[in-house]
């Protein structure tokens, strides 16, 4: 570079009009980014390999033991919906923003004409495309695998896994941006509250976003093998509500963050 | 033609005040922002981006409140201290994803010129991990001029760098200050801002400690009065001939180190005397150092001047 040259003859690359009326929810860009970085590291092999684990066990059951819907119920409740489930959110979720918290690329989002809330809005739909995609995908596999679908338990699950996919989206999204532990409080979250407190504790199942999911799950099914300890509106209400409140905070925490090192 | 103008800023964490009631106004060309490493430079920096709110007071830009505007970064191109980047993308996608960001009409054209102006087409299309610092930091730079911003704020942008980068990215940040643009960059070494910088502002322990142009810094930084420790055969003879002779503006006799503390007023004079003053009275000079000659003195005597 000679000390002449200045850009060379650029014309001014001043922005297209901007976009009028309400703020998008949703930047491609941002969506493109946030699904390159989460599967392409190697926390991707942890989104295709719990799925994989969960089907070969399937399968495996069902050669072994035939075809049984109290048997379908119990793996795709205590498997796929109490297990995988919450760790695949934890992995998408916190993997959506926190590293690039960590270590500082953020800033690239950050200084820019867009909102925090699009930003926020944006990782949090790619979140819940990947956990669906890895979660609730395999789950209706897995029920067909296990009883062929019989009394529709297949479906119910997949639903339930689904609906929980958006609001652990949100919480963890929300780990992610508040913490640097985000994977690790995380994890203790989705094992111990989830997966132990939530399955055995009659009082916290109340609190426990599984059983909220597994509400509306339920009345996809014929039978009453799938059941949840709160109703159906409880359910609704409160997964809406949790989903929304961390979204709102998780905003408004990217608005205060400090994304550059500490001096 | 833009400016930043930082009024009565401070900027507190917990106890700790990094910027203590700074007002200085930035304006077109190449500014530095000068001082020691925990100065408080990198704070000013992030409150001029907008990612920290000031405690008290306001940083504008061209009096637009900057804090909680994202519509500032459609004038402002930021060159962050921190080296990551998307390291998966190639430079080309990382640039292109900036434009997109801005919203320009044709991401593509702009990322090109972008990675044109920093030399950088020969690796655009490698992934940004396998760069070399110096890649990086072009790398970077592309990414903050993408959408032709009329302000660049870079952080230490020459920490790390080879000599031959060092000298690319002044040249290249003069030719933007040239342009009209108001650059400022922030640095802990003297010689880089004085060979880069118009206008310099120094900043020490939170506080804005000088302003002015390079010239007036140096003088600011050589003129002040130097300390010396020296040892010899004989302190007390050395002291009355040292007196007698203009340099010195004080001596005193140290008991305890067995040596005079000196404090020269002509720095240049002072180092031509005192040996030919050793040489005319037979006194032999064990040692000569100068007792303050580290930067972070350098700095705090401006803050008192």
């Amino acid at each position: 570079m000679s000390t002449t040259s200045t850009l060379p003859d650029a014309p001014p690359a001043k922005p297209a009009a901007p976009r009028g009326g309400r703020p998008a929810l949703y930047h491609p860009t941002v969506a493109r980014l946030t699904w390159r970085a989460l599967l392409g590291r190697r926390r991707a092999l942890m989104l295709f390999g719990l799925p994989v684990l969960m089907l070969v066990i399937c399968a495996a059951v069902r050669g072994l033991a035939g075809a049984d819907d109290s048997t379908a119920n119990d793996i795709l409740q205590g498997f796929a919906l109490s297990s995988m489930l919450p760790l695949l959110g934890v992995i998408a979720g916190t993997g959506a923003i926190g590293p690039e918290i960590d270590d500082g690329a953020i800033v690239y989002l950050l200084a820019k004409p867009i909102r925090r809330s699009t930003i926020i809005c944006t990782k949090l739909l790619v979140s819940i495309g990947i956990t669906i995609a890895f979660s609730a995908i395999p789950t209706l596999l897995a029920g067909y695998l296990l009883n062929a679908n019989g009394q529709n338990i297949a479906v119910a699950y997949a639903i339930a896994t689904a609906v929980a996919s958006v609001t652990y989206s949100a919480i963890f999204l929300l780990l992610g941006v508040i913490t640097r532990h985000a994977v690790i409080v995380g994890l203790v979250y989705a094992l111990v509250w989830e997966t132990v407190i939530g399955n055995l504790v009659p009082g916290a199942q109340t609190l426990s976003v599984q059983q909220w999911a597994l509400a509306v799950g339920a009345k996809a099914a014929h039978g009453d093998l799938v059941s949840s300890a709160v109703s159906l509106p409880t359910g609704i209400v409160l997964l809406v509500a949790v989903t929304v409140l961390a979204t709102w905070y998780a905003t408004r925490r990217l608005r205060t963050l400090k994304p550059v090192g500490d001096e | 033609m833009t400016t930043i103008g930082i009024n009565a800023v401070s900027r507190w964490f917990g106890n700790v005040v990094a910027v203590n009631d700074i007002t200085m106004s930035i304006g077109p060309g190449v500014t530095g922002l000068l001082g020691p490493n925990g100065a408080g430079k990198s704070t000013l920096i992030n409150m001029m981006a907008g990612f920290l709110a000031p405690s008290g007071g306001s940083v504008t830009l061209d009096g637009t409140v900057i804090w909680r505007n994202e519509q500032a970064y459609r004038e402002i191109g930021i060159v962050p201290e921190r080296e990551s980047m998307y390291d998966f993308l190639t430079a080309r996608e990382f640039v292109v994803a900036n434009a997109e960001l801005h919203g320009l009409a044709d991401p593509g054209a702009a990322a090109q010129r972008a990675l044109a102006t920093v030399e950088m087409e020969y690796a655009q299309d490698r992934q940004i991990e396998t760069y070399s610092k110096g890649m990086r930091q072009r790398a970077k730079m592309a990414s903050a001029l993408v959408h032709d911003p009329s302000v660049l704020l870079l952080d230490e942008p020459f920490n790390g760098m080879d000599p031959r980068q060092r000298l690319h990215l002044m040249d290249l940040l003069r030719a933007m200050g040239a342009d009209g643009r108001t650059v400022l960059f922030s640095s802990h070494i003297l010689e880089e801002v004085e060979q880069l910088a118009h206008h310099i502002e120094v900043v020490v322990a939170g506080r804005h400690a000088a302003s002015g142009d390079f010239r007036k810094i140096r003088r600011l930084m050589t003129d002040r009065p130097h300390r010396y420790l020296v040892r010899s055969s004989d302190d007390r003879a050395l002291a009355s001939a040292l007196i007698a002779h203009g340099s010195t503006a004080g001596i005193e006799l140290d008991k305890t180190e067995r040596a005079l503390r000196i404090q020269a007023i002509d720095f240049a004079g002072f180092t031509a005397y005192l040996p030919q003053i050793a040489r005319d009275h037979g006194i032999r000079l064990y040692a000569v150092s100068p007792s303050d000659e580290s930067l972070e003195s350098v700095f705090s005597y401006l803050v008192t001047a």
